[in-house]
């Protein structure tokens, strides 16, 4: 940084070196220390899903053995969920953008959120450690289902135990954000003045807050049977299995809000700044958040329509499912107003943004197609679910977080990426994620199940193609990583404001002071206010 | 930056609001398992009724007033501090860690006279006596042990709370700390009052 | 001194609290000995609840928070009872 201003990069506060980072109680800092390790776990979780792409160019053993392909398909999933996804959007960017969207000088609880980064740093560590020692690498899915993952002679103890500790920092991350946005809004910061961002982050705060400690007691109940087998998922002893799915999934299910409501939340900043129009339906939007999050614990059940639940309960929760469908298409149809008559400036943060909206229409509309009981029976277990959740994660979070990345780049480190470049990165992304992935409804609506590593040989053709279609993917991911590294340190100085964005961040300078605002910003106004 | 209103520094406000969210998430986890106590008491209804005849009603009875009282005493220590009373205060906190331990010492004992009688998670006993009885004593195992983490987690929160009291540093301008560990405590008593009759008296 | 006036009607409600949190658990411990057959555990479960509440209320002086405050618990016990009622849409008629 040769910024010769005063900002929070050449402010070092208590500690010297790398310890005024890892020591940092700035939620700036934290930010970067959480996106700097989300995104290291996530290039590694890729390069196993390459590898899984690869194994499946053809039939048979290719290039690993089944018990190789269970541990990577394990490890690539607990890694994507629970150390790029969940953590993703609030904790690395809600961290540094929630104090300065809202005006404060912090979050509510400084040291609170640093413990919450060495919870999350050391759930990491342990999961990596639990990969390479005992009976090596857990091999059950990430869902880690009894009574297998009670079987199974692999590391699932430890591996568990580090999600557990993960839980323990997302839950601390809720908590913060849920105080910091009652208590720390600066003056005139009234609720409904309040960026869409920061609603998104508020009703995902009250999601980890209450569902977190269920998945924190369900892992630390598969620790406790495989320690003194107490037998509560265990038929021949009066347990029952399917009471660890229902514990699991009340955590799950709103857990996939906790990963797409902030993403939600990104897009609806992003669109008004580039179509320079106020948002369309600004309190709907706002209110679809908090309803998302509540529907998200009317509709576990869907996880478990084949597991042999009470027909009522099937029908109880498909019902409930299609609830849930209509605030989601509230904030799609908002998007889509939004940028009708705006003079739309297609810079590469709105075409990530587009790319979502049409990606996570796909997962969204396919997620009701799994959700009506009749045709889950048919897909279940199969290549069209793998899509369909990867088209609404991926798709859906993933972009928007990348879209995030470019849009709030230049306020984080004061300088530009190469548009063009950013551009192509997008692109090579959003093909290959197509060609990726969508064989996959194909192959799935044929009967290829999830998880082998092999296949019968009719599905070939469609199966390389999505092999290449991870090659193109890669290829975008790789390009995009370039251009962001190098723009950090060798890109153009960026003007404080680049975008033309009207909200609160995009008045402090770039990068942001350690005190993010010279002053108390006084607030008048909405937060979308175009000429 | 000057002192506004949206400074975090002595946000007693917001150190409640926090704590009490940390609360909610106890309550949620205890929910799980009281999720998978209903669950299991609805399919061996007979069993439970029986195996819970067992558990003595004595102790659990003394146990419950021991800890009801304890938080008399917490809500007593943080009355006091707050009407600069330091010496009543540490006497209250000393005495909610004593009850807190005295709970602890019975619960030692009740567990002790159990596993003496070869009843324990995956004892051969147990298992004998068939699956309504594995997963009652599972499930009281499992309660009243996370239960008892907890009542151990807020005598060591309480004992802290009565060094920085002794230290100054909670003092009657000062006490959110020690009005958070105290409902902290509170709530562990209300999980509390739920265990006992959902253990030891509903046959 | 009005602070210590304050004070001392704390203690007082404090102590009442108490007192009836004993009541109460002597009334649940007599009605457990007497056989209400399936109404038992409802009248546990409920005089529970009426000693957590008090608790809640006095002790942990929900009684003087915010209506903010207030709503947030409530949400959370809302939540608790989706999950647990519609986990018995299952278990309630599997079992």
């Amino acid at each position: 940084m040769e910024n010769s201003e005063l900002n929070f990069y050449n402010t070092d506060g208590r500690y010297k070196g790398i310890f005024s980072w890892i020591l940092s109680t700035d939620h700036k800092r934290i930010g970067l220390l959480y996106l700097t390790a989300m995104f290291s776990f996530f290039l590694v979780a890729v390069t196993l899903g390459l590898l899984m792409r690869l194994e499946l160019i053809a039939p048979g053993e290719t290039i690993m053995t089944a018990p190789v392909y269970n541990a990577v398909f394990t490890v690539h999933g607990v890694i994507m969920i629970f150390l790029f996804i969940i953590p993703g959007i609030p904790a690395g960017l809600g961290n540094f953008f929630l104090p300065l969207q809202i005006g404060a000088q912090d979050v509510a609880f400084p040291r609170i959120n640093l413990m919450s980064w060495w919870f999350y740093m050391s759930g990491a560590m342990v999961i990596l450690i639990s990969l390479f020692t005992g009976g090596g690498a857990p091999d059950t899915g990430w869902t880690f289902y009894v009574p297998y993952s009670l079987k199974t002679g692999t590391n699932v103890t430890l591996a568990v135990f580090g999600v557990f500790l993960l839980g323990i920092s997302s839950t601390m991350t809720g908590i913060n954000f849920v105080t910091t946005i009652h208590r720390l809004r600066a003056p005139g910061m009234k609720w409904f003045r309040m960026p869409l961002f920061s609603w998104a982050l508020y009703a995902t705060g009250w999601v980890q807050i209450l569902a977190t400690p269920v998945l924190g007691l369900t892992l630390l109940l598969l620790i406790l049977e495989r320690l003194f087998n107490i037998g509560l998922f265990d038929p021949s002893r009066g347990g029952d299995p399917l009471l660890f799915e229902h514990l699991f999934w009340i955590y799950s299910h709103p857990a996939v809000y906790i990963m797409i409501l902030p993403a939600m939340g990104v897009v609806s900043e992003i669109i008004p700044v580039f179509a320079r129009r106020t948002i369309f339906g600004y309190k709907m939007i706002a209110f679809s958040s908090i309803a998302i999050a509540f529907v998200g614990y009317l509709v576990w059940g869907h996880h478990m329509f084949t597991s042999g639940m009470s027909d009522i309960s099937r029908i109880v929760f498909s019902f409930l499912t299609f609830i849930v469908a209509v605030p989601s298409g509230i904030k799609v149809f908002n998007w889509v107003s939004s940028m009708y008559k705006g003079s739309i400036d297609l810079k590469s943060p709105l075409l990530f943004t587009v790319a979502f909206i049409f990606l996570f229409s796909i997962g969204g509309i396919t997620g009701l197609v799994n959700g009506a009981l009749a045709t889950n029976i048919h897909v279940h277990g199969t290549y069209f679910i793998v899509a369909h959740f990867h088209y609404t994660m991926f798709g859906g979070t993933a972009f928007a977080f990348f879209a995030a990345l470019h849009y709030w780049f230049p306020k984080m480190f004061g300088r530009m990426y190469r548009e063009r470049l950013a551009k192509t990165a997008c692109i090579f992304l959003f093909i290959g994620f197509n060609v990726l992935y969508f064989p996959m409804f194909i192959l799935g609506w044929e009967g290829m199940p999830r998880r082998y590593y092999d296949y019968l040989p009719e599905f070939q053709s469609l199966q390389v193609i999505s092999t290449i279609g991870s090659w193109i993917l890669v290829a975008g991911i790789v390009i995009m990583f370039y251009n962001l590294i190098r723009s950090v340190f060798r890109g153009e100085k960026a003007g404080n404001n680049p975008w033309g964005g009207s909200t609160l961040e995009w008045t402090t300078s770039s990068p942001p002071p350690a005190e993010n605002f010279e002053e108390v910003p006084v607030v008048t106004g909405g937060p979308y206010r175009f000429r | 930056m000057k002192e506004g209103h949206n400074s975090h520094k002595h946000d007693f406000e917001g150190s409640k609001l926090g704590m009490w969210m940390f609360l909610f998430t106890e309550l949620l986890l205890f929910a799980g398992l009281f999720l998978l106590y209903s669950a299991f008491r609805s399919k061996y209804s007979q069993e439970f009724h029986s195996a819970s005849a067992e558990l003595d009603r004595m102790i659990g009875t003394v146990n419950t007033l021991v800890l009801l009282t304890s938080s008399l005493t917490m809500a007593l220590s943080i009355n006091a501090i707050k009407s600069g009373r330091k010496q009543a205060s540490l006497l209250f906190q000393c005495l909610t860690v004593s009850f807190g331990l005295v709970f602890l010492v019975n619960k030692y004992f009740e567990w002790g006279a159990k596993i003496n009688h070869g009843i324990y998670p995956n004892a051969p006993e147990l298992l004998q006596r068939g699956k309504g009885d594995t997963m009652y004593y599972g499930l009281y195992y499992l309660l009243t042990g996370i239960h008892g983490l907890h009542v151990f987690g807020g005598i060591i929160l309480i004992t802290i709370m009565m060094i920085l009291t002794l230290k100054n540093s909670i003092n009657r301008e000062d006490y959110v700390r020690l009005e958070n560990s105290g409902l902290y405590w509170h709530l562990v008593d209300v999980v509390w009052v739920y265990l006992f009759p959902v253990f030891y008296l509903i046959r | 001194m009005n602070n210590n006036a304050k004070s001392s009607g704390r203690t007082a409600i404090y102590i009442a609290t108490w007192i009836c949190l004993l009541a109460l658990t002597a009334l649940t411990v007599t009605v457990a000995g007497m056989n209400l057959g399936k109404y038992g555990a409802l009248t546990s479960v409920l005089i529970a609840s009426v000693k957590a509440s008090l608790i809640l209320l006095f002790f942990m002086h929900l009684k003087y928070e915010t209506l903010l405050l207030k709503a947030m618990l409530l949400g959370t016990i809302a939540t608790i009872a989706v999950i647990i009622g519609l986990t018995f849409f299952d278990v309630g008629i599997r079992y």
